[in-house]
C-alpha cells in the first residue's frame, strides 16, 4: 500500500520498508534545530558527563528569543550557548548579527532538505515543511536524547490531505489560508497528524506563503505540515546548500485519515480576534476596532515578501498618530534585502520604527510589550492572553498587508481597498 | 520522580477548549527556578493586575483542593515550554483527564511524572457535569488498571504505552531508566576494556 510523504520520511529514517499510522518506529534524525535551550543541554550534559553531542555537523544552534541581551542574566545566559557551541564543536551556530529568527535562520542556512527529518526546541519548528521537510518541535526532555543519540521514537501520524485550488486573489495571502482553516476547522482540527497542502493554488503561491502555513501547523496541533517540493524549493536551496537530497512525494494510492478541498480565489483577508486562533472573522466584519500598536515580524510575518507587502501599502503614507509601529524582519538576510530594496526608508519614513532581527515581542520577551487594556494588531501567529505582554491586552492575527493597512487607518483595515 | 501509581483527589472542571501553554506559565515566568511555579500556575485566569484573586474556578472551595484537572479539548497547545507542566505539578495537581493534548505537552508530561489520560471528548464532558453538580466528588485514577472512576463510580478505561506507564509507576525519568542497567553496562564496558586494552592507553602504562 502507498505511503504518505510523512510516512515516508519516518520510514526511510526508521530504515523500514513500510509503516504505517499508529507504529511506534525510531528513526534517524538528520538535524537538530536548538535555540535557549542549548543552556540546559550544556547544563545537563556537564553534569552526567556527557562531552559530545551524536554529531556536531548535525546541530544548528540560533540565539533568537532575547537577541540582544536584555539584562545581565539573558547576558549570562548568552554565554552558556557560546560556551556549548564551541565546547561541542557545534557545526552551525548563528548568534546575534548573523542569524535571526530560528525557523528563517535554518532554512535560509541551507539546513531544511526536502525529504529530511528535523526536530527543533521550538514549537513552530514545523516551518520547515514548506521545504518537504518532516519537521517538528519538541522539548528539552527530549532534545537530551536526541543531542546525545540523534535518533527519536515517533508514532506514525494518520495523514490529512488538505487541497488548495484556484489562485490566491491580491491581497490574500498564506497567513489567510491557515486562518481561514483555523476558524472552519478548529485549532486543534489535526492534533497529532501530518497535513500534507496540494493542489494548483499550492503549485502557484510563492514559497513564503508556504512558509507562513507550514509555520503555523503547529497552531492547528499537527505533527508535521508538508509540501511537496518544487522548482521553487530548488531555487531557494541553490547556493545554500551543496549536500545531496532526495525529494519525497506521496504515493497515488497513499491514504488519508480526511481529505479536505478549498477553494482559494473567493478567500478574503482573516483576522484572528482575540483570545482563541480559532476566532476568525473576515476583515471586512472587524474592520474599524481602534487599536495602539501594529506589529510586522515574527517566524510566521517577518519574510521579505510580507515587508515588501507592507511597504507597498505604506509608501508615501504615515502610520496613524494613534498607533505605534514596530517592524522586524524575521533575519539578517531578510534585513540586508529590505534595506537594498529601500523597504526599511519607506517604514522609517511612515513613522514606523524596525528593529534588529528576533523574534521581538511575538514572544512576549521585549521591543514592544502590550500594557494592560493595549490592543496590538499583529503579523505573528498566537493571540492568547498574555502572549506578548499584559494578560489586559488584547491580540489581533493578520496578514501583514492587514497589519500595514490598520497601521495607517488607525482602525483595523481592509488592504484591498488601499 | 515521584511514582504514580492510584489517586483518588478531589477533580476541578475546566470547560475550556485549547487551554495553551501560555496560560499554564505565562512567558514572564518562564526563567523562574524550579520549585516557585505554583504561582505562575494559570497566574493570569487566579489573578487580577493587583494580585487579587478573580472569580475562577480554582479559586473557589472545594476546586481549590483539587489534585486531578479535568480539561477540554487540546489542553497544552501551544508553546513548547516545559514549565507548563512545573506550574501544574507544583501547584499541586498530579493528573490532568482531556479529550486531546497538545502533542509537546504530553511529552513534557511524561518525562516530568505527570499523567496525562485522554478519554472520549463525551466522557469527559460527563464527568466534567459531574463535577460541577456535586463540587468536591472525587475520581480516582488508577494506571495499573488504566482506569478513571468517576463520581458516578463508573470505571473509564484509557489507553497508556506500557513504557510511559512503567515509569511513571515506578517514578523513572529517562536517566533513572538507563542506570537501571547499570550492572550490564559495567559489565559491557569491562569486558569490552580488556579485550580492547590498546584502545585505551594500556601500552603506554607498562
Amino acid at each position: 500500500m502507498g505511503m504518505t510523504i510523512a510516512e515516508k520520511i519516518l520510514a526511510r529514517n526508521a530504515g523500514l520498508p513500510q509503516v504505517r499510522p499508529g507504529q511506534i518506529v525510531t528513526a534517524t534524525v538528520d538535524s537538530l534545530m536548538l535555540h535557549d535551550s542549548a543552556v540546559q543541554i550544556y547544563k545537563l550534559f556537564k553534569e552526567i558527563g556527557i562531552d559530545r553531542v551524536w554529531d556536531p555537523s548535525k546541530v544548528v544552534a540560533v540565539n533568537d528569543h532575547k537577541i540582544p541581551a536584555r539584562n545581565v542574566e539573558d547576558a549570562e545566559l548568552d554565554q552558556v550557548k557560546r560556551a556549548f557551541v564551541k565546547e561541542f564543536e557545534i557545526a552551525h551556530w548563528y548568534d546575534v548579527g548573523r542569524g535571526g529568527i530560528c525557523h528563517q535562520v535554518f532554512p535560509e542556512q541551507g539546513h531544511a532538505l526536502p525529504g529530511t527529518l528535523v526536530l527543533g526546541c521550538d514549537s513552530h519548528t514545523t516551518s520547515y515543511g514548506a521545504f518537504n521537510v518532516a519537521a517538528t518541535g519538541t522539548q528539552i526532555p527530549e532534545a537530551y536524547w536526541v543531542a546525545a543519540k540523534g535518533n527519536l521514537w515517533f508514532r506514525v501520524p494518520e495523514s490529512i490531505r488538505f487541497e488548495l485550488s484556484g489562485e490566491l486573489p491580491r491581497g490574500v495571502v498564506g497567513k489567510d489560508i491557515v486562518l481561514k482553516i483555523a476558524g472552519e476547522h478548529g485549532a486543534d482540527f489535526a492534533a497529532y497528524k501530518s497535513i500534507e497542502f496540494t493542489g494548483r493554488a499550492v503549485e502557484k503561491m510563492s514559497l513564503s506563503n508556504r512558509w507562513a502555513i507550514a509555520n503555523m501547523g503547529v497552531d492547528l496541533a499537527a505533527k508535521f505540515a508538508i509540501f511537496e517540493a518544487d522548482q521553487k524549493v530548488f531555487d531557494f536551496l541553490k547556493g545554500r546548500t551543496r549536500k545531496p537530497f532526495t525529494p519525497v512525494e506521496s504515493d497515488p494510492d497513499a491514504s488519508y485519515e480526511r481529505v479536505y478541498q478549498m477553494d482559494v480565489s473567493a478567500l478574503v483577508p482573516q483576522v484572528a480576534c482575540p483570545h482563541d486562533l480559532a476566532n476568525i472573522k473576515p476583515v471586512t466584519e472587524v474592520a474599524g476596532i481602534p487599536f495602539q500598536q501594529a506589529f510586522i515580524g515574527s517566524c510566521t510575518g517577518g519574510r521579505l515578501e510580507d515587508l515588501a507587502a507592507a511597504a507597498e501599502i505604506m509608501r508615501g503614507k504615515k502610520v496613524h498618530p494613534g498607533v505605534r509601529m514596530i517592524v522586524i524582519p524575521a533575519s539578517v538576510e531578510v534585513y540586508k534585502d529590505a534595506l537594498r530594496a529601500g523597504l526599511v526608508e519607506i517604514f522609517a519614513d511612515a513613522d514606523a520604527v524596525v528593529a534588529p532581527p528576533g523574534c521581538g515581542p511575538c514572544s512576549g520577551h521585549h521591543l514592544g510589550i502590550l500594557g494592560a487594556g493595549e490592543v496590538c494588531v499583529s503579523a505573528s501567529n498566537r493571540n492568547v492572553k498574555g502572549r506578548m505582554g499584559s494578560p489586559d491586552a488584547e491580540i489581533y492575527l493578520a496578514s501583514p498587508a492587514t497589519v500595514a493597512a490598520s497601521a495607517i487607518a488607525g482602525v483595523i483595515a481592509d488592504p484591498r481597498q488601499v | 520522580m515521584e511514582p504514580f501509581t492510584r489517586l483518588t483527589a478531589i477533580a476541578a472542571p475546566l470547560d475550556e477548549p485549547n487551554v495553551d501553554t501560555n496560560q499554564l506559565c505565562p512567558t514572564r515566568f518562564n526563567k523562574l527556578p524550579q520549585g516557585q511555579f505554583a504561582r505562575a500556575f494559570f497566574h493570569e485566569l487566579r489573578f487580577d493586575l493587583d494580585g487579587r484573586e478573580k472569580d475562577f474556578v480554582l479559586n473557589r472551595e472545594p476546586y481549590r483542593r483539587a489534585k486531578i484537572l479535568v480539561g477540554g479539548v487540546n489542553f497544552g497547545c501551544g508553546s513548547s515550554r516545559e514549565t507548563a507542566v512545573y506550574g501544574l505539578y507544583e501547584y499541586g495537581f498530579r493528573c490532568v483527564i482531556a479529550p486531546s493534548f497538545g502533542d509537546i505537552f504530553v511529552k513534557n508530561c511524561f518525562k516530568n511524572g505527570f499523567l496525562p489520560v485522554t478519554l472520549p471528548e463525551q466522557d469527559v464532558a460527563a464527568i466534567r457535569r459531574q463535577l460541577t453538580e456535586q463540587p468536591g466528588a472525587n475520581l480516582t485514577v488508577d494506571l495499573e488498571s488504566q482506569t478513571v472512576t468517576d463520581a458516578t463510580g463508573h470505571a473509564h478505561h484509557f489507553d497508556m504505552h506500557p513504557v510511559r506507564k512503567r515509569c511513571l509507576l515506578k517514578g523513572l525519568d529517562d536517566i533513572s531508566r538507563t542506570r537501571e542497567y547499570a550492572r550490564q553496562i559495567e559489565a559491557f564496558e569491562t569486558a569490552y576494556r580488556s579485550e580492547h586494552a590498546w584502545l585505551f592507553g594500556a601500552a603506554d602504562k607498562t
